[in-house]
C-alpha cells in the first residue's frame, strides 16, 4: 500500500498497518482515534450516572443491574455502598468533564476540521499530536483502572477538595484511588497541552492563501481560543495536582493545617484549603468554556450550512468568544462565596461572573436571527444545534442565580447547581458533539449516517434530557443538597419535603435511562454506517468551507496538488449575487462584487 | 419480578430488531430510488419543523405543570430576617429570567417551525446588523446592571459585622456531626486550639488545665511519648522493621506537638480560663432563641463540611485550620412556622452538612429548634450547671 501520493511538499512514509491506524501521525485518524476514546469514556461515565440514579430513585433496594456491574464488594446484595455512590459520582463527573468533552471534543474536531478547514496538509507537528492522543489514551485507561482498585476509586467528587481527598482516612478513594485520578489528570494535562499548542501554532503558521484570520470558519476561531485557555489555565491545575500529590506522599502542608482524623493528630500547620480551590478553580471555571466554545463553534458552522443564511454577526460572534474567553480568567471565585472568602472579594466576583452574560446573551440572539428568515433543512446536526441554543438558554439563565452571591448562600451545592451545569455545559456541549459527529461523519468515514436513526436519537435525548434536568431545578431550589447517598435526614426535618424529593428522584431516573437507551440508537447507527453507510459525495451539505473540497477517501495531504486560495468569509450562503445558494470560499469574486 | 424482567428483556430485544429492519427497509428502499441520505425530503423537514412547535408546548408545559405541582420555588418561607430579603431577591431574578426563558424559546422554536425550507424559497441573506447587536448588548447589560446592583446591595448586607449583642454561638464539625458550643453568661467563647483535643475535651477548648491535661497525655499517656519509648525498646512487642518505624515517626510527631504544647503553656494568661469554663457544649439540638442575633462561627476537626441551614437561607463551609462566620436572627419560632406553613407536626428547622465529607455525609445533621424567649430562657437555666467546667473539670477550682 505504499502509494505516493501527488506529494511534491509533503514526505509520505510507508504505510504499515502500525502506522496508519495506531501510532499515526494524519490528524484525520487521529481525529478518529480521539471520537472513539471519546465514546468509550463518555459510555462508561453515562453508565455509571445510570447506576448511581438507581440508588436515588430506589435508596436501599436491592437492584439486579447494580450488582451485575459493581458485584459484591460495592454493590451487596444489589444495594450501593455509601463509599462507592460517591466513587461513581465523582468518576461520572471525571470522565464526562475532562475526558469526553475536554479531550474527546477538543481532541475530534480541533484535529478534524483546523487543518482542513485552513487550508493546510496537516497540522503543524505530526509527532506531538500523536503523542497527545497517545498520553490521553494513557490517562482514560488509568481513570478507567482506577474504577477497579480494591479500595475503590477517588471519592471526593469530580474538583478532589482536600482534605477529604489528602487523607487516605478520610474516605476509602483517598488511598490508591486518588493518587490514580491524579496521576492521569497530570497526564492529561500534558497531552491537553501538547494538543493545544498545536492547534495554536497550526491557526497561526499554515492558513492557506487568502485564508485571513476574519476569513476563518467560526468552528477554527472558536478551537484557536479554546487552545489558548487550556494552555493558560490548565499549568495551574497541574501545579495544584502536584501540590496535593506532594502533602498526600512527602508530608507538605500546603492544604492541611489543625487536622485530626482518625484519632490521629496531624502535625501539618499553615496550610489552606482554600488555597486548592482557588488553584482548582482558576482551571475549573475557563474549563467550563474549554468544553463549551468549541460547541459554539461547531453550531456557528453547522447552522448556517444548514438555513442556508450567512451566520449573522460574523464579528460579533468572534468577538463574544473572545470576550467570554477573556472574562472567563477572572471568575474563578464565584465558586466559593460560602468558603469564608472575603465578602468583598466575592463582590468583585460577582460583578464579572454576570458580565459573561452579555456575550453569552448575544450569541444566543444572533443564533436566533440566522434561524429567521432561513431555509431550515433538518438534518440530525440541525436538530442537535437546536437543542444546544435551547439548552445554552435554559441553563444560560439560571446562571445568573448563582453568580448572584447573595442567592448563591440558598442554592449553593444544592441540585440547582448541578442541574444548572449539566444544562448549561454538560447538554450544550453533548449536543454540540453529536451535531459535529453526524455533520462531519461524511468526512470522517466517507459513509453517511442514517438520518430517521438520528431523528430518533434527538428527540429521545432532549425529552430524556429536560426530563432529567427540568426537575432537577425544582428539587435544587427546594434545597436539597447534592451528593447525598439519599434523603432520608429529611424524615427528621421535613416529611413533605421528603416525599417531593423521592417523587421527583424517581422521574427523573427514569427519564435517564430513557435517554440512555436513546444514546444506544446512537452508538448503532454510527458504528453500522462506519461499514454499512451509504457512500459520502464530496460535499453533502452543499458547504463553503475548505473540508468539502477534500477528496472522499482520506489521503496525507489532504488536497491532491497544490493546496486551495481562498477568495471569501465562509458564509456566503443564498448570496443575492450568485445563482447557487452557496458559493464555496475557493470561488474567486465576481467582477463587481464586495468581499464581506 | 420475574415476569418483569422478562418482559423488559423482551422490549430490548424486540426494539433491536425493530431498529435493524428499519435500516434495512431504508438501505433498500434508497437503494432503488436512488434516494441520498442527505437529500432531506420536504416531509421530514415539515414532520422536524411540526415537532419543533410540539416541543415548545411541552417544554412550557411540563415546565408550567412542574411549578404548579411543586410550587413557585419548592422552599418553604425564610425563617430569618435577612432570608426574607434573599427570598425577595430570588422572586425578582426568577421573573426576569423566567421572562427570557420564554421569549427566546418561543422565538428559537417558532422560527424553527416557520421557517423550515419550502421548495422555491431561498434564505434571507442577512449578515449583520450593527442596530440589532447594539440593542441586544445593550438589553441584557442594562438587566443585569440591576440585578448587580441589589444583589451586591443584600450581599454586602447579610455578610456585614454583626452587633456587639449578637449572641455567640459556635458549631464544631467532624465526620459525622455537629457540636454547638454557647458562649456562657459571657458571651464570649472561650480560646481553642486543636492539640489540645483529648476525650473528655473533644472541642479542643483552652485553659491552663487542659493544657496541662494534653501535655500530660502526650508525654506519658497510653500512647504517650514515654509509653511508646518503652515499646520500642521491649524486644517482644516490636517485631517487624515497619513496626520500628511507625513507632519512631509517632514519636517524632509527638515530641513536635508537645515542644509546641509548652510554648503555649508559656504564653498563655489563665484570665482568659473563664471565657472557657462557662461555655455550655450541645449535641444533636441546637436551640435558638426567637428574634436574637446569632454571631456564629465555624470550626473543623478533619476535613471541609458546610454548615447548610436552609430554612435559614444561611450556609458557611467549616474549614480545618481556619474560623468561619456567618450572621442571621431567626423571626419565627418552630412552633408558629409550623402553624403558620401547614407542616406536619413533627417538623422540625433544619441543619445539613452540604459539603461533601466522606461515606456518611448525607447522615450528618442537627435538629434546630426556635423557641421563644421564655422558653428559651428556661432551657438556658436548665443547662446552668452543665457548663464545660462543670461538665468536664468539675475537680477543678
Amino acid at each position: 500500500m505504499a502509494e505516493v501520493i501527488n506529494g511534491e511538499t509533503h514526505g509520505h512514509q510507508e504505510e504499515s498497518f502500525v502506522s496508519k491506524y495506531i501510532f499515526s501521525y494524519d490528524h484525520k485518524m487521529i481525529s478518529k482515534q480521539y471520537l472513539m476514546t471519546a465514546i468509550v469514556t463518555g459510555v462508561t461515565a453515562m453508565i455509571l450516572s445510570i447506576l448511581f440514579r438507581i440508588q436515588l430513585a430506589w435508596p436501599g433496594e436491592s437492584s439486579d443491574f447494580l450488582s451485575l456491574f459493581l458485584g459484591e464488594q460495592w454493590a451487596p446484595g444489589g444495594v450501593l455502598k455509601e463509599d462507592m455512590y460517591l466513587g461513581l459520582v465523582t468518576i461520572h463527573g471525571t470522565l464526562m468533564v475532562f475526558f469526553l468533552l475536554t479531550g474527546g471534543l477538543s481532541g475530534t474536531f480541533s484535529n478534524l476540521l483546523i487543518p482542513l478547514q485552513i487550508g493546510a496538509r496537516d497540522m503543524a507537528s505530526g509527532f506531538l499530536n500523536m503523542l497527545s492522543y497517545w498520553l490521553f489514551f494513557l490517562s482514560s485507561l488509568i481513570m478507567l483502572v482506577s474504577l477497579f482498585i480494591e479500595t475503590g476509586p477517588a471519592m471526593s467528587g469530580w474538583t478532589v477538595y482536600p482534605p477529604l481527598s489528602a487523607l487516605p482516612q478520610s474516605i476509602s478513594g483517598s488511598g490508591m484511588g486518588m493518587t490514580l485520578w491524579l496521576v492521569s489528570m497530570a497526564i492529561f494535562i500534558a497531552s491537553s497541552l501538547l494538543g493545544s499548542l498545536n492547534y495554536i501554532v497550526t491557526v497561526i503558521n499554515l492558513r492557506t492563501q487568502g485564508m485571513s484570520m476574519m476569513r476563518l470558519p467560526l468552528t477554527v476561531w472558536a478551537f484557536f481560543i479554546t487552545a489558548i485557555i487550556g494552555v493558560l489555565s490548565f499549568p495551574v491545575l497541574l501545579s495544584a495536582a502536584l501540590l496535593l500529590l506532594m502533602d498526600r506522599m512527602l508530608g507538605t502542608s500546603f492544604y492541611l493545617s489543625d487536622i485530626i482524623i482518625g484519632g490521629e493528630m496531624l502535625t501539618n500547620h499553615g496550610g489552606s484549603p482554600i488555597l486548592y480551590q482557588h488553584l482548582f478553580w482558576f482551571l475549573g471555571h475557563p474549563e467550563v468554556y474549554i468544553v463549551l466554545i468549541p460547541a459554539l463553534g461547531l453550531s456557528s458552522e453547522i447552522i448556517a450550512t444548514n438555513t442556508r443564511k450567512p451566520i449573522f454577526g460574523y464579528k460579533a460572534m468572534v468577538g463574544s468568544i473572545l470576550a467570554i474567553a477573556f472574562l472567563s480568567f477572572i471568575v474563578w471565585a464565584h465558586h466559593m462565596f460560602v468558603t469564608g472568602m472575603n465578602p468583598f472579594l466575592g463582590s468583585v466576583f460577582v460583578f464579572t461572573t454576570l458580565l459573561i452574560a452579555i456575550p453569552s446573551a448575544v450569541k444566543v440572539f444572533n443564533y436566533i436571527t440566522t434561524l429567521w428568515k432561513g431555509s431550515i433543512i433538518y438534518t440530525p446536526a440541525t436538530l442537535f444545534i437546536i437543542g444546544l441554543v435551547s439548552s445554552f438558554i435554559s441553563g444560560g439563565v439560571t446562571g445568573i442565580i448563582l453568580a448572584d452571591a447573595a442567592l448563591d448562600i440558598m442554592v449553593h451545592d444544592t441540585y440547582f447547581v448541578v442541574a444548572h451545569f449539566h444544562v448549561v455545559m454538560g447538554l450544550s456541549a453533548v449536543f454540540g458533539m453529536f451535531a459535529g459527529v453526524y455533520h462531519w461523519f461524511p468526512k470522517m468515514f466517507g459513509r453517511m449516517m442514517n438520518t430517521t436513526l438520528g431523528y430518533i436519537h434527538f428527540w429521545v435525548t432532549l425529552i430524556g434530557a429536560y426530563g432529567v434536568f427540568f426537575p432537577m431545578h425544582f428539587i435544587g431550589i427546594a434545597g436539597a443538597p447534592r451528593r447525598y447517598y439519599d434523603y432520608s435526614v429529611y424524615g427528621d426535618f421535613d416529611v413533605d419535603q421528603y416525599a417531593m424529593i423521592v417523587d421527583l428522584n424517581v422521574i427523573i431516573t427514569i427519564f435517564a435511562i430513557i435517554a440512555a437507551l436513546g444514546q444506544v440508537v446512537f452508538l448503532y447507527n454510527f458504528f453500522y454506517s462506519i461499514f454499512y453507510g451509504q457512500r459520502a459525495t464530496q460535499n453533502p451539505w452543499k458547504a463553503n468551507s475548505l473540508e468539502w473540497t477534500t477528496p472522499v477517501e482520506h489521503m496525507h495531504g489532504n488536497w491532491p496538488g497544490e493546496l486551495p486560495t481562498v477568495y471569501r468569509w465562509p458564509y456566503d450562503y443564498s448570496n443575492p449575487e450568485h445563482e447557487e445558494d452557496f458559493v464555496p470560499q475557493t470561488v474567486p469574486l465576481k467582477e463587481g462584487e464586495t468581499a464581506h | 419480578m420475574m415476569v418483569s424482567k422478562l418482559i423488559i428483556l423482551v422490549v430490548i430485544v424486540l426494539g433491536a430488531i425493530l431498529i435493524a429492519q428499519i435500516m434495512k427497509i431504508q438501505r433498500t428502499l434508497s437503494e432503488i430510488t436512488g434516494r441520498k441520505e442527505e437529500e432531506i425530503s420536504q416531509k421530514n423537514n415539515r414532520l422536524n419543523a411540526n415537532l419543533m412547535l410540539l416541543f415548545m408546548i411541552v417544554l412550557f408545559g411540563g415546565f408550567i405543570y412542574l411549578m404548579q405541582e411543586y410550587g413557585w420555588t419548592g422552599r418553604g418561607s425564610s425563617a430569618s430576617k435577612h432570608g426574607h430579603d434573599l427570598d425577595w431577591l430570588l422572586n425578582l431574578n426568577l421573573i426576569i429570567i423566567l421572562i427570557v426563558f420564554f421569549l427566546t424559546h418561543f422565538f428559537l422554536l417558532y422560527f424553527s417551525f416557520k421557517y423550515v425550507k419550502k421548495p422555491g424559497v431561498k434564505a434571507y441573506f442577512f449578515p449583520h446588523s450593527s442596530k440589532l447587536e447594539m440593542i441586544w448588548t445593550f438589553i441584557p447589560a442594562s438587566a443585569l446592571a440591576v440585578i448587580i446592583i441589589l444583589g451586591l446591595t443584600i450581599w454586602n448586607d447579610v455578610t456585614s459585622e454583626s452587633s456587639a449583642e449578637a449572641i455567640r454561638v459556635e458549631l464544631f464539625s467532624k465526620q459525622f456531626d455537629w457540636t454547638a458550643r454557647y458562649s456562657g453568661k459571657d458571651n464570649k467563647l472561650g480560646k481553642f486550639d486543636y492539640k489540645l483535643t483529648l476525650d473528655n475535651n473533644q472541642l479542643a477548648l483552652m485553659t491552663t488545665n487542659t493544657i496541662d491535661s494534653a501535655i500530660q497525655n502526650m508525654e506519658t499517656g497510653p500512647q504517650g511519648i514515654k509509653t511508646l519509648e518503652a515499646k520500642l525498646k521491649d524486644k517482644n512487642f516490636v517485631t517487624s522493621k515497619e513496626e520500628k518505624q511507625k513507632i519512631k515517626d509517632a514519636i517524632d510527631r509527638k515530641s513536635r506537638l508537645v515542644r509546641l504544647l509548652y510554648q503555649m503553656k508559656n504564653r498563655y494568661d489563665s484570665k482568659m480560663d473563664v471565657m472557657a469554663w462557662d461555655d455550655i457544649i450541645q449535641k444533636d439540638t441546637l436551640y435558638l432563641c426567637v428574634n436574637k442575633e446569632y454571631e456564629m462561627t465555624f470550626r473543623s476537626k478533619d476535613v471541609i463540611h458546610s454548615a447548610y441551614f436552609p430554612d435559614f437561607r444561611v450556609q458557611m463551609n467549616t474549614v480545618p485550620g481556619m474560623t468561619t462566620r456567618f450572621k442571621f436572627t431567626p423571626d419565627i419560632t418552630t412552633k408558629e412556622f409550623i402553624k403558620k406553613n401547614n407542616k406536619p407536626k413533627d417538623f422540625n428547622f433544619s441543619l445539613m452538612c452540604n459539603k461533601i465529607c466522606g461515606g456518611a455525609h448525607y447522615k450528618m445533621k442537627m435538629i434546630v429548634v426556635v423557641l421563644d424567649e421564655k422558653e428559651y430562657n428556661d432551657w438556658m437555666s436548665s443547662k446552668a450547671n452543665a457548663t464545660f467546667k462543670d461538665k468536664y473539670f468539675a475537680k477543678t477550682n
